[in-house]
């Protein structure tokens, strides 16, 4: 182990963890004078290539407190066949199976190498995967008919054995049967109404007639899972039947008057698709997939009346208490999603309109369900089609890159208890304990249901340490914590992965270096800001800010050197060094800065904020920026107007957008068409270069980002021109006065100002 | 006496006259000469002079001769009809002696009667008499006291009516069978004679009074006025003259009696009489005090009361036992009289007051001024001019309108009048339209309003000049100045929501349950469907209909189809949610038939394969309505549902029924709630029906109980129609249904319509009957109304009627036509008013007095005790003859009833209705039955309730095979019916052929190409097609019968003594039947016996 760089890198490509502190402070009182708490990024099914699921199943320990999984940090007795729990020293008899171990031969889960390990249950009947399309017909004839292609080309991507559903809406709500020739036919819902599940279910013809049947004939209860048949089928089955009802599909037929919004019924039309597949398919993976272009416009979980000269909330309305549909609205939706939750299923929100279509309302049925939220102009464009595309991507086993219905559990040796889960999970209200009294984002429980599961969601766990200051821990001795995420698997298997990791204790007062240098500055930047945009999501803006800010001075004041009151002697170390940049565009972000954005623009950024891994929601914090010359190959320079040159081509990647952004001369270069003269290819290959990057970073991203090609003065070069820190701006200007950089007009502070005022702030003794 | 049995009927008949001649002219004499006889002729001979003045002043003048001729024509029909029977059955019976024993005692009467009176009442008389004989047909129901006395002799008579049997018993037994004897050998001949001698010995008579007296008791008093009009000029003559061949054979005898017989006759009997009297007195001590009184006057003053008195003594002792059904009056001759009398001439309306032609009668109309009686019927034509008047009379003012009636072909329909963009003209007072009646004043520059007299201006555009007469020049020219029906095209004002509106819709919705399935009623509802779409409904010489069409499937839930024309194939959307019904699409659903036709066709060949499997029993009701309605109400047109349903809705949905069919509340207090809907959700369901103009048409095929008096309150409120196909089998009920489809879908509906009637001041309309809404007490509201419609509005009094002014009625009828053009379809009428009580009962129409009790009564049901609704009609039926009694007859014994001649078939046909399937239900009438039919007669015209409630019983081998005509109607008894023929029997509802043990074996043969009446099927509901006579003229027969009524009669063949007979004997209403109605001869003595007691 080199360093903890290595470590910590070391670490995440095999368990998919990265915690704040790689070295536990071993107090409460250290821990919480840490001001970062102790913390982890867990991505629970990061693709391992190289782990092949044992297939068989884990051992447990025998205390019903306790459950944990044998792992490698277990003391084993081979003599014995016993082994001790490493977080209830409980000693536990290993089963009949493993008679043969030895220390040469020891099973798999004893490895060190396998401190994350995936078992395969063969239990229980496996449930196809289901897909439910809830499709917006209120489109525009083009939008409609992009639309319709993505879901007809969707259904080669599924799994064939996959079960397909289809509900379109509008003014009304339809519940498409597909099992039927001839005919088409479909089960109509007001779309005013709200309707129970059980309502739904009776609607739907799915409840009664099995009962008798299935009395008489006990033998058969297979036949039980397909009583809803008629509205999800087997792709493989029906699928030109569905193609060619997608392709029939006609935009919503009742009459919308001038100066009116189409009537949308976005509330039932959930409501529906979970009623349905509550009452079918509980806890088996599905998705219900919402393709919606604009808001809701009626009934429960509406956002917008009709009228178009009532415009849509906007955060202004908002923080005036004038958007009077918003709270109701919000509850409807926060109850589906709760309901979704609660069976396994998951939402996914396709929203593609100009205006807002209501994400702020709705992002909890994404949220809480682990579904994906896209947001784009127009169905009918390359960021919808292929984002939707990826979807059903596929990983080197050719498996679908999407888990279900997975139970996250966290256990804790007896010094630490979990405080909270910041990501796309519910809790599961399972106390034990290893519960904290304090929560941090979802907490009071060691359990979280994640219904919606891909191999690069990332949720922040957040812990605290309870052991005393006067009882110290033995020397040596070691923290453990193991995360155990149960799921299904996209080939419908039941599996259960195992990650169990340890980590040193230290005491902060004779050992803070050791800490200070395990201090993972990445990682805690992304835990802070999961929290302040956890905490945004419910409070004030300005008081994120300050409570971030305040926490920034904190750690500061902890671990910066300096001499009291004296601002130029303020050092950190390298392991601190980066974290202050990292707030500072921190409070500029969309996350936390609701300014220019709408609210559904903000709700869509902090969905992904909240459920990206840490590279992704380091660039989401503070984006990247290529400098492409002459002069050299692609260097990654500063996020800083200085780096604006007229001989350079850009290329930002604010994870939301890729920017590239043609310097001044250059625009002018391209305009004069020298790229297409022979004699200037190696123009031509500059300007091509940040194109193909980009391009691999288009295709590598899900979901797709927004693609824009701008050059100096070009109006879109406001992406780009929003993100750089304004080192120079109107107002310094002059007093900079170089030949270099693009003067930003803004009123924002820039890097500069900011770090002096920290370090202001830092040495002063006053806060 | 096996004469004197047959004949009796004669007699009764010989009585009342011979008692008439003798009261009459007292009667007479007092009544007319002192109440209206100028006045109410003066009255008449206004209206009658274009066509009748002719007649009045030769009836005035010449009583003996001319008078007699018309008299005797009319009476010869109508006293067919009355006595007819005895005319008739005389012949039937044959016995000849019979009629001359009649005649006897029938010209001592008049002998006696002419001496005194008829001198001083000749003039006077005269013009009355014809009108007055017409106004009293009395039957002498002797037999009543008589039963009453005879109790011990008269069982089945007097079980009937308890009370005076047991008061006549003791001195009743000898008076009643003398009374009977009497009646049957004395009256009948006065009548025939009088007839007879009216042309053969007017002098002798001083004729004409009794003529006169004679004829009117003799003919249907009320119509003679009228008839006379018409028929004298031209008929009278010819009248008679065919009336005579009756009573050619009695001629002779005539001849024959007047002098010796008569006197002969009253002298023996006197002392019987006296003898009998006193008896009678004595008896009737207690009870009759009264009726003794009158008697020994009337005996002793006239001498003819004794000898009839006497006269029946000595039969007494033969026929005492029963009252002769042929003496009672007859239904099929009084039909048959007006036929012969008023079917040939048309009945031109520019008379005001004037009784149409039975409903029986086929005659054309012209309209000159006054609506025709196809649109509008009154139960009279003169009305009383002050409410006490009428109180007094209790006789019903109402008016039975049909404002979309069919016309035969040969008369035009409604002229359509166009006034541009300022609408029809109006008053600006009580918005009446402009009609014939208004008076043009001013050199026509204003008008004043006939109804509320206000003086309105004549817009410029419509002004024009008067001629000498006060007549707008250019009266001719305009409809609304001179019919009595026509239309206006409404302008925007008169459409809702200021848009004129768009096409109508029918929406076809089906229920597809289980039992619809197996029943083979979807597939073969579907089949129909597809060619039946050609013929929706369109208007005047349109190519295709404007009427788009849409569907509806439904169990427990519905299911709508888009079978828009761009579709490939038409797509079902389901709707489950039916506690909250809406319209899951618009476009698409609603569709031109032509332009979707292969998307229709398709979805109608796939329904029934759709649910050929289904198992769904359970099926939900309000809501499809709802559905229907709400899907009106989208595509923001009226229209009309056809539902096809089979169960009681028990599915959890609005509008759910239970089975609450119980039968032990029959007779009880609750029987009501039978009649009552379950729930209030179908009166609301059926407002917002009514304000969206969708009319539902329900056809039922239940296997057991539905639950009719809900199901049918929406239809029943939006103006639509009921049709109810019990155990339906499509091999034995498919040519019904369908045949009711076809027609039901093809005919030309109204739709959204408002209907508002407005009287001259002095009545006003006050309540309404019939399938429709009322949101306030003026407008009747109809979703839809069709030819078959038919509102029965009532009138009283809220001020005093002017004689000479008479009342009006307009009725407006605001409606949507098929092709979607709103419309005015304005009917009018002109009354007369009377001082006398007379003039009322001159100008009454019992057939349309029935179709107002009747429906009043089935009403009353919904509120009161079936016994109390029927001792009300009893009450009130008792009260308009009492009072007729007292006021306007001749004064005679209280032994004889004196029946208006207008009203001699109150007692039968309300008989008829008292013992209905409503009111007295057999065991064998389910609730749902009784239901139905309440339901349906609610909005029956005077034609249907007609026969409805006293079928028309044909005898088929009767006539000649070759005659075309239909062959006469023979009376609903089973009397009437010989084993050696086949009968057929309809009421517009039901259809048999009756088929008696003994008839020919030829006659089978080629009706039922059997050999033998024992392999004859019985319930047979089709006849084999066979080329011979006898078999194409029977279907040809009912055929026509079948063409003639609004629904489809299913044929159903009985044979006699066969199980299903009983079912057939349900219909013979004048027999007493097995639910305990009284026949007819029963109910008269016991309608006597109320009258009496109400005299008393």
């Amino acid at each position: 182990m080199a360093t903890y760089l290595e470590f910590i890198q070391q670490n995440e490509e095999r368990d998919g963890v990265r915690f704040s502190w790689n070295v536990w402070p071993s107090s409460r009182l250290e821990a919480t004078r840490m001001v970062v708490p102790l913390a982890c990024l867990l991505t629970p099914l990061k693709e391992r290539p190289d782990l092949p699921p044992v297939q068989y199943e884990p051992v447990l320990c025998s205390r019903t407190t306790c459950r944990a999984i044998l792992n490698p940090l277990c003391q084993v007795d081979y003599r014995a066949k016993l082994w001790a729990c490493n977080f209830c020293f409980q000693r536990n008899q290993f089963p009949p199976a493993y008679t043969g171990i030895s220390e040469v031969n020891q099973p798999a889960e004893l490895m060190p190498q396998f401190s994350t390990i995936e078992y395969v249950i063969q239990r229980g009947a496996q449930s196809p995967l289901i897909f439910l399309y809830v499709v917006d017909t209120c489109l525009e004839e083009d939008d409609l008919q992009a639309l319709k292609e993505s879901l007809q080309m969707s259904l080669s991507l599924l799994p064939p054995d996959a079960l397909v559903g289809l509900i379109t809406f509008g003014r009304m709500v339809q519940v498409h049967e597909l099992s039927c020739e001839g005919i088409s036919k479909s089960y109509v819902f007001r779309g005013t109404k709200d309707l129970t599940a059980k309502q739904i279910q009776d609607m739907l013809g799915l409840t009664k007639p099995a009962m008798p049947m299935q009395q008489a004939r006990p033998g058969q209860p297979q036949e039980q899972p397909f009583v809803s048949s008629r509205f999800l089928q087997p792709v493989h089955k029906i699928d030109m039947n569905l193609t060619d009802l997608l392709g029939e599909l006609q935009r919503d037929p009742w009459p919308v008057t001038q100066g009116k919004r189409p009537l949308r019924s976005t509330g039932v039309a959930l409501s529906i698709a979970v009623g349905l597949l509550e009452g079918t398919f509980p806890n088996t993976g599905a998705r219900i997939m919402l393709f919606t272009g604009g808001p809701p416009t009626q009934g429960p979980g509406m956002v917008v009346g009709d009228e178009l000269k009532v415009p849509i909330r906007s955060w202004h309305d908002i923080e005036k208490d004038n958007a009077r549909f918003m709270k109701k609205a919000t509850k409807h939706y926060e109850m589906l999603a709760n309901r979704t939750a609660t069976n396994g299923h998951c939402i996914d929100i396709y929203a593609c309109a100009l205006d807002q279509t209501g994400l702020l309302e709705m992002k909890c049925c994404a949220n809480l369900t682990g579904g994906h939220m896209v947001m784009g102009d127009s169905f009918n464009t390359s960021l919808f089609k292929q984002t939707f595309q990826r979807i059903f991507s596929k990983d080197f086993n050719g498996d679908f890159r999407m888990a279900f219905g997975a139970t996250l559990e966290v256990k804790t040796s007896r010094e630490l208890k979990v405080a909270g889960a910041i990501g796309p999970c519910v809790s599961l209200n399972v106390k034990g304990p290893c519960v904290s009294e304090n929560e941090l984002g979802v907490g009071g429980t060691s359990q979280w249901k994640i219904c919606g599961l891909d191999p690069t969601s990332t949720l922040g766990i957040y812990f605290e340490v309870v052991n005393q200051h006067n009882a110290p821990v033995p020397q040596g001795g070691r923290g453990a914590i193991q995360f155990v995420t149960q799921y299904q698997h996209s080939s419908t298997q039941r599996r259960i992965r195992v990650t169990t990791i340890a980590r040193n204790w230290a005491d902060a007062q004779s050992q803070l270096r050791h800490i200070e240098a395990a201090f993972d500055q990445e990682a805690a930047a992304v835990l802070m800001a999961r929290l302040g945009v956890f905490r945004a999501e419910s409070e004030e803006g300005p008081d994120v800010l300050r409570w971030l800010d305040r926490q920034l001075i904190r750690l500061c004041q902890k671990f910066g050197q300096y001499n009291k009151e004296d601002p130029t002697s303020f050092r950190l170390s390298d392991s601190f060094s980066l974290y202050p940049q990292f707030m500072f565009h921190l409070r500029r972000s969309p996350f936390l800065q609701v300014f220019n954005n709408s609210p559904d623009e903000s709700s869509y950024y902090r969905h992904h904020f909240a459920r990206q891994d840490l590279t992704q929601s380091l660039i989401m914090i503070q984006p990247i920026l290529y400098s492409y010359s002459f002069h050299g190959p692609p260097e990654p320079v500063l996020l800083d107007s200085s780096s604006i040159l007229a001989d350079r081509i850009l290329l930002m990647d604010t994870f939301f957008q890729i920017v590239i952004y043609l310097g001044e001369t250059i625009a002018q270069w391209r305009k004069a068409g020298y790229q297409d003269m022979p004699e200037y290819e190696n123009f031509k290959h500059l300007l091509q270069a940040p194109l193909d990057d980009a391009q691999e970073i288009l295709q590598a991203r899900f979901p797709m980002p927004r693609y824009i090609n701008t050059e100096h003065g070009g109006s879109q070069a406001r992406f780009l021109l929003s993100k750089v820190n304004p080192s120079q701006t109107h107002n310094n200007l002059y007093a900079w006065g170089q030949e270099t950089g693009a003067p930003i007009l803004t009123d924002d502070v820039s890097l500069q100002v900011f770090m002096d005022h920290l370090k202001k702030l830092a040495v002063s003794s006053a806060c | 006496m096996n004469v004197n049995q047959s004949a009796p009927p004669v007699p009764p008949f010989g009585q009342p006259q011979p008692v008439y001649p003798g009261y009459h002219q007292s009667s007479y004499g007092g009544q007319p000469g002192s109440t209206a006889p100028p006045t109410p002729y003066g009255a008449y001979n206004g209206p009658v002079p274009g066509y009748q003045q002719t007649p009045p002043p030769g009836v005035s003048r010449a009583p003996p001769s001319s008078e007699a001729p018309p008299a005797s024509t009319a009476q010869a029909p109508c006293g067919q009809a009355a006595y007819g029977q005895f005319g008739q059955g005389d012949v039937q019976n044959g016995p000849s002696s019979t009629v001359q024993m009649q005649r006897f005692p029938g010209s001592q009467p008049f002998g006696s009667v002419p001496l005194a009176p008829v001198v001083s009442q000749p003039a006077v008389l005269q013009p009355y008499g014809p009108p007055p004989t017409s106004a009293q047909v009395t039957a002498q129901l002797a037999g009543m006291q008589i039963s009453g006395a005879v109790a011990p002799t008269l069982p089945p008579v007097g079980l009937g009516y308890g009370p005076p049997t047991s008061l006549g018993s003791a001195s009743g037994s000898s008076p009643n069978s003398g009374l009977y004897g009497s009646y049957p050998q004395g009256q009948a001949p006065p009548l025939s004679q009088a007839q007879g001698h009216l042309g053969a010995q007017p002098p002798q008579r001083s004729a004409p009074p009794q003529a006169s007296s004679f004829t009117s008791p003799a003919s249907g008093g009320p119509r003679m006025p009228s008839m006379t009009g018409p028929l004298l000029p031209g008929q009278s003559f010819g009248g008679p003259s065919v009336s005579q061949p009756n009573h050619v054979s009695s001629p002779p005898p005539q001849t024959l009696p007047p002098g010796t017989q008569m006197t002969g006759p009253p002298g023996p009997p006197p002392p019987m009489h006296s003898s009998q009297q006193p008896g009678y007195q004595l008896q009737q001590n207690g009870s009759f005090g009264p009726a003794r009184g009158p008697q020994p006057n009337y005996g002793s003053p006239y001498p003819g009361a004794p000898t009839f008195g006497s006269q029946p003594g000595p039969p007494q002792p033969l026929p005492p036992k029963r009252l002769d059904p042929d003496a009672i009056p007859s239904p099929i001759q009084v039909i048959e009289d007006d036929r012969n009398n008023r079917g040939s001439e048309p009945f031109v309306t520019g008379v005001r007051g004037q009784v149409p032609p039975l409903v029986t009668t086929n005659f054309l109309v012209k309209d000159q001024g006054n609506a025709s009686p196809r649109y509008i019927r009154c139960t009279s034509y003169n009305i009383p001019c002050t409410s006490d008047m009428a109180k007094q009379a209790q006789v019903p003012l109402a008016a039975v309108i049909k404002p979309l009636a069919r016309l035969p072909p040969e008369e035009a329909s409604p002229y359509v009048v166009d006034h541009g963009e300022s609408g029809p003209l109006r008053c600006n007072r009580c918005k009446a339209y402009m009609c014939p009646f208004m008076q043009f004043v001013e050199g026509g520059r204003r008008f004043q309003c006939c109804f509320c007299s206000c003086i309105n201006d004549v817009p410029p555009q419509y002004f024009q000049h008067l001629d000498h007469t006060g007549k707008r020049v250019d009266a001719y020219d305009r409809p609304e100045l001179s019919l009595g029906s026509y239309e206006f095209l409404a302008t925007v004002d008169y459409c809702k929501n200021n848009k004129f509106p768009s096409p109508p819709a029918f929406i076809f919705m089906i229920d597809v349950s289980y039992n619809a399935i197996r029943s083979g009623l979807v597939r073969l509802l579907c089949e129909e469907l597809k060619s039946l779409l050609d013929f929706l409904p369109r208007e005047g010489g349109a190519e295709e209909s404007a009427i788009r069409v849409g569907f509806v499937t439904y169990n427990k839930v519905l299911h709508f189809y888009n079978v828009k024309s761009s579709l490939a194939q038409p797509q079902m959307m389901v709707v489950s949610d039916v506690a909250d019904m809406f319209v899951p699409l618009l476009d698409g659903f609603l569709v031109n038939v032509s332009e979707s036709r292969a998307v229709i066709t398709s979805l109608l060949d796939q329904i029934p394969e759709m649910f050929a499997d289904t198992r769904e029993t359970e099926t939900v009701f309000a809501p499809v309505i709802q559905a229907g309605m709400e899907a009106l109400k989208a595509a923001e047109c009226a229209g009309k549902l056809f539902l096809f349903h089979t169960s009681l809705p028990i599915a959890e949905a609005p509008g759910k029924l239970k089975n609450r069919d119980d039968r032990k509340l029959i007779n009880t207090d609750k029987e009501k709630t039978l009649f009552q809907p379950q729930t209030g959700a179908y009166q609301t369901l059926a407002k917002e029906c009514v304000a969206q103009g969708c009319c539902v048409d329900l056809f039922l095929f239940p296997n057991q109980y539905v639950d009719v008096a809900t199901l049918s309150v929406v239809p029943q409120l939006t103006g639509g129609s009921v049709y109810k196909y019990a155990c339906f089998q499509v091999e034995n009920d498919q040519e019904r249904f369908l045949s009711d489809l076809r027609r039901d879908v093809q005919k030309l509906v109204g739709f959204d319509a408002v209907m508002r009637v407005r009287t001259s001041t002095g009545i006003r309309a006050v309540d309404f009957f019939g399938a429709f809404y009322m949101s306030n007490t003026t407008d009747v509201e109809l979703a839809g109304l069709d030819g078959d419609k038919t509102v029965t509005v009532e009138f009283k009094h809220d001020d005093r009627l002017n004689e000479e002014s008479g009342a009006l009625l307009q009725c407006a009828l605001l409606y949507t036509s098929c092709a979607g053009q709103r419309r005015l379809r304005i009917h009018n009428l002109a009354l007369n008013c009377c001082t006398q009580l007379a003039d009322l009962y001159r100008n009454c129409e019992t057939d349309t007095l029935i179709n107002y009790m009747a429906k009043f009564a089935y009403r009353g049901v919904l509120n009161s005790p079936v016994k109390t609704v029927r001792d009300t009609l009893i009450t009130q039926c008792a009260q308009i003859l009492a009072c007729y009694r007292k006021n306007c007859a001749s004064p005679s014994s209280a032994g004889q009833l004196i029946l208006p001649e207008c009203m001699k078939l109150l007692p039968v046909y309300l008989n008829c209705v008292l013992k209905s399937d409503v009111l007295q239900p057999g065991a064998e009438v389910t609730t749902d039955d009784r239901a139905y039919v309440r339901q349906l007669v609610t909005s029956m015209d005077v034609a249907e309730t007609n026969v409805f409630f006293y079928p028309r019983l044909l005898p088929l081998t009767k006539s000649p095979i070759e005659s075309a005509t239909e062959p006469p109607a023979v009376r609903a008894s089973e009397e009437r019916l010989s084993n050696g023929d086949i009968y057929l029997l309809e009421n517009g509802l039901n259809l048999f052929l009756w088929v008696g043990a003994s008839v020919q074996q030829g006659v089978v043969q080629s009706l039922f190409s059997v050999s033998s009446f024992s392999q004859i099927t019985s319930g047979l509901s089709v006849l084999p097609v066979l080329d011979n006579p006898l078999s194409k003229k029977v279907r040809g027969l009912i055929d026509s019968l079948r063409a003639q009524r609004s629904r489809y009669m299913k044929l159903i063949v009985v044979k006699q003594e066969d199980k299903l007979e009983m079912l057939f004997k349900h219909f013979l209403v004048e027999d007493k039947s097995l639910s305990g109605g009284a026949s007819y001869v029963d109910f008269l003595c016991h309608m006597h016996k109320e009258i009496r007691q109400l005299l008393s």
